[in-house]
């Protein structure tokens, strides 16, 4: 099937409450209750209250068992029509935008009218399991007919098992964090501490920048008591950044370059992203800020070292380039997501590298390189944080207004994972 | 703590004890619910005038019981005193003393109302002294009214009548529920202009109206009646308050507009959102104000500076756009303050704003008129916010219980009620207008 065989999937607005780093604003909100607030402030903005939507779309990457219906529960605790159907989605950090674009399928293909798609984390109301061994004891127990088997299962328990697991950052399969991960690529493509900084710095000036003329007046709703992401340092200066002591990569000693002033901070937050097609729109007298054009994920081996963790993204891009026609430079937006902010420089570098473009993404020609001024113009998650699932409604959300404020132009979007996963999308200005 | 209070004084052993002590005993007062009658009980009319059996005819059809001249023994719930006939103060005599008979016979919540001229300059002695007469009579009979009854006028300018369309819309309006915490004020019919509701419970049947600093408080409450009244809302208020914004807005159906109103596009921002959104702009109400009371010997430029742009630099700025835009209709209600009219301790910069709200509408009248539209200001007395909630307890007792003529504070709903009569279509003969929900108080934020 062609793109031009199916219809538009219009980006209307959305809403996010201010991201918070972990163990401050948001220390005794659940997932449920951020997401919940993020979709009141959206049915707030757009007056969908009592409205039936096609579908609300969402996850969290660190659930508790009992957010089995996490989507669900917070439609039912919403302003909207309970009759709207919810389901959750979970693809580690790429959760949103896995949501948001499987939305807008639907909505091409004329299976739903109206969505709205979106994540949630939280790493401050995090879920903590007992250890595996008390959970194979508490499992007999249950399977225990008899006083006896009970009494003989619960005698089993000892105090080592008392020890709570708490969920990590750490790969399964490596035991390496995200970051150690990270730092691998960002030495591997020989990205320098002082560029690392500069796109933190970028990062943080232009978030504070967009802050200041009211860019997120219509994207973002307080909550709790916060009305800005609480990470936004709008003084933070090289010389501060560079006083930072490294965080990750410590095995490599005096080559370590990440810091966590170059990396992004555990946070909490929620977005929502309201979608629709054009008769939808319409027939609502609803804006429609952006076409989603398309979006493609990709997987990497990063098990065996052959790829980083982080580099999904950098084969999305071009496979979906080549499905559209497109080039690198046919982009006046690149919204790429800052996990790290080597994450970005090695991407970048790599789109510019012969042999990567050759060998691995099976190119005749290097993509090339990006206008850097064109890169998270307002700010992106080094700045803002990093609410895994919440992450990709935050950029589609934005990205939308910044093609809107244009009148015209297209964006790039592209979002890493854990699992050696990423997403990328295309969203275009409406003519 | 009025509630209680209020409570206390009003039933059982408390009651006697309070009247044995001549605690002032604060009244239940009526407020409007859609399914209660425009009066508790008959119509008393008092007095002449040529249009009388026309005026009668509309009472009747507004389902009340009218009595003309008398009403025996039978309980009232209400006195219509016509008056705009009076040429002398020696005529007042034989009206004014019925309607004092009449009093007694009262039910708690009723409403007395007359129907005068103004006095102008260029009057013959007389029958000025007999309009600016009945003006006195009626703020003094206010005070005397009791059971959480009150006393308003209507004053009609020479090219109007008793049936014109807004005189017609204030009597409703002072008869009803809504005007529950006005006593001893006047509106003034200018203009034929306005027609009446087809639904007086849905005035504002497809109306779509803006209400800034809708957040909290009086600003809340206002969405709410302007909801409940048939309009579609828009709220505005800082990004700051931008979640209690939401929780208003989802319990009205009213859209957010997250925005400051002092900056340079808010007038546009709000007609984009308006009739991009919702087809058109037909009233805004501008509620958002701030108060950074101190005496003037310490005050700095922060707080004078900041009370003028909010509550009156950015209305005029707003106004002055939405001139420009010629929007059809255009209704604007502002907020003024009693603190405006009477002045109030602490609070010059914040009087300096509320006093340029009134001279800035009854400049403006003419400009609005023009297309069509109204603008008009209404002037809370002491009513019960987060805002007088700060001040002191002494200060806030006395204010609300023993100066007003109704004995108590008002509630944020009472200014709403005003606030949604005067953005209505059948208040454009009151263009220009400013009008107090003050209990008959001078004290207030």
């Amino acid at each position: 099937m062609t793109q031009q065989s199916v219809r538009n999937a219009v980006i209307i607005g959305g809403n996010r409450i201010p991201f918070a780093r972990s163990n401050t604003a948001y220390v005794n909100a659940s997932n449920q209750d951020m997401f919940t607030a993020a979709l009141e402030g959206l049915v707030a903005r757009f007056g969908l209250q009592g409205e039936r939507m096609g579908a609300v779309s969402g996850g969290a990457v660190l659930k508790h068992s009992k957010d089995f219906n996490l989507i669900r529960e917070s439609v039912l605790g919403s302003s909207l029509d309970p009759a709207t159907p919810a389901y959750d989605v979970q693809m580690a950090c790429a959760t949103g935008m896995e949501a948001i674009g499987s939305l807008a399928n639907k909505i091409k293909l004329g299976q739903l009218e109206s969505a709205i798609g979106g994540g949630v984390d939280t790493t401050s109301d995090a879920p903590i399991a007992v250890s595996e061994s008390l959970r194979a004891v508490l499992l007999e127990l249950s399977r225990a007919r008899s006083t006896k088997d009970k009494l003989k299962a619960l005698a089993k328990i000892r105090p080592a098992h008392l020890a709570p697991s708490a969920p990590g950052t750490g790969e399964p399969r490596t035991g390496l964090s995200m970051g150690d991960h990270q730092a691998l690529t960002t030495k591997a493509w020989g990205i320098t501490r002082e560029a690392q900084d500069e796109l933190a710095l970028a990062s943080h000036k232009n978030l504070a920048a967009a802050y200041d003329r009211g860019f997120f007046n219509d994207l973002v709703t307080p909550f709790n008591g916060l009305a800005k992401d609480n990470n936004l340092r709008a003084d933070s200066t090289l010389e501060k950044l560079g006083k930072l002591k490294p965080a990750f990569g410590k095995n490599l000693g005096d080559e370590a370059t990440m810091t966590a002033g170059n990396s992004t901070p555990l946070t909490d937050g929620a977005s929502a992203v309201l979608l629709g097609s054009e008769d939808y729109a319409r027939s609502h007298d609803l804006p429609m800020l952006a076409n989603f054009v398309d979006f493609e994920a990709a997987a990497v081996d990063f098990v065996h070292g052959t790829e980083g963790l982080l580099m999904a993204p950098a084969y999305a891009t071009a496979r979906m380039l080549q499905r559209n026609n497109l080039t690198l430079q046919d982009f006046d937006f690149y919204e790429i997501h800052e996990a790290f902010a080597g994450t970005v420089l090695s991407t970048l570098k790599a789109w510019e590298d012969e042999e990567f473009c050759r060998e691995k993404l099976g190119l005749d020609a290097p993509l090339g390189a990006i206008d850097r001024a064109k890169l998270n113009v307002n700010g992106s998650s080094l700045a803002a944080g990093h609410p895994f699932a919440a992450t990709g409604g935050r950029i589609i959300a934005s990205t939308a207004k910044m093609l809107h404020e244009k009148g015209s132009g297209r964006a790039l979007i592209s979002v890493c994972a854990a699992g050696g996963q990423g997403v990328v999308a295309i969203l275009e200005a409406r003519s | 703590m009025a509630d209680k209070y209020m409570e206390l004084v009003n039933s059982g052993a408390t009651k006697k004890l309070a009247k044995l002590l001549g605690l002032p005993r604060p009244p239940r007062l009526r407020r409007y619910a859609p399914e209660s009658p425009l009066l508790p009980g008959p119509l008393l009319v008092l007095g002449a005038s040529t249009h009388a059996q026309e005026l009668s005819d509309v009472l009747v059809s507004w389902g009340l019981d009218v009595r003309r001249h008398d009403a025996g023994d039978a309980k009232l719930g209400g006195i219509l005193l016509l008056l705009d006939e009076m040429d002398h103060p020696q005529s007042l005599s034989p009206v004014m003393l019925s309607a004092g008979r009449a009093l007694r016979q009262l039910l708690p919540g009723a409403r007395v109302v007359s129907i005068s001229r103004p006095a102008k300059a260029q009057d013959a002695p007389a029958i000025a002294a007999v309009r600016q007469g009945i003006d006195g009579a009626i703020r003094s009979l206010g005070r005397e009214m009791r059971g959480g009854s009150t006393a308003n006028g209507i004053v009609l300018e020479e090219s109007t009548t008793p049936v014109s369309p807004s005189a017609l819309a204030a009597l409703h309006f002072f008869f009803s529920g809504r005007s529950a915490y006005i006593d001893g004020q006047f509106l003034t019919v200018r203009t034929e202009d306005g027609a009446l509701p087809a639904d007086f419970a849905q005035p504002l049947a497809g109306k779509v109206a803006v209400v800034t600093g809708a957040a909290r408080g009086i600003g809340a409450a206002i969405a709410r009646t302007l909801a409940r009244d048939g309009a579609q809302v828009v709220i505005v208020d800082m990004p700051q308050a931008g979640d209690s914004l939401a929780k208003v807005a989802n319990t009205i159906g009213a859209t957010t507009l997250q925005l400051d109103v002092t900056a340079p596009d808010a007038a546009q921002q709000i007609m984009d959102h308006a009739i991009g959104r919702h087809g058109s702009l037909d009233i805004v109400v501008h509620n958002a104000g701030i108060t950074r009371d101190k005496l003037l010997a310490n005050m700095d430029a922060g707080r004078w500076d900041s009370v003028i742009a909010v509550n009156i630099a950015s209305q005029l700025r707003m106004n002055e756009a939405f001139l420009a835009a010629k929007l059809p209709n255009l209704r604007i209600v502002s907020l003024a303050s009693t603190s405006g009219i009477a002045g109030n301790r602490g609070q010059t910069n914040y009087a300096a704003s509320k006093g340029g709200v009134i001279g800035m509408v009854r400049s403006s009248a003419k400009l609005f008129a023009e297309q069509g539209g109204s603008v008009a200001a209404v002037a809370p007395g002491f009513i019960e916010t987060e805002m007088t909630a700060k001040i002191p307890l002494g200060t806030r007792t006395v204010a609300r219980m023993v100066l007003p003529s109704l004995m108590q504070g008002g509630l944020p709903e009472d200014v709403a009620e005003a606030i949604s009569f005067l953005g209505s279509d059948a208040a454009a003969g009151l263009n220009g207008q400013v009008l107090r929900v003050c209990g008959q108080s001078l004290v207030g934020a």
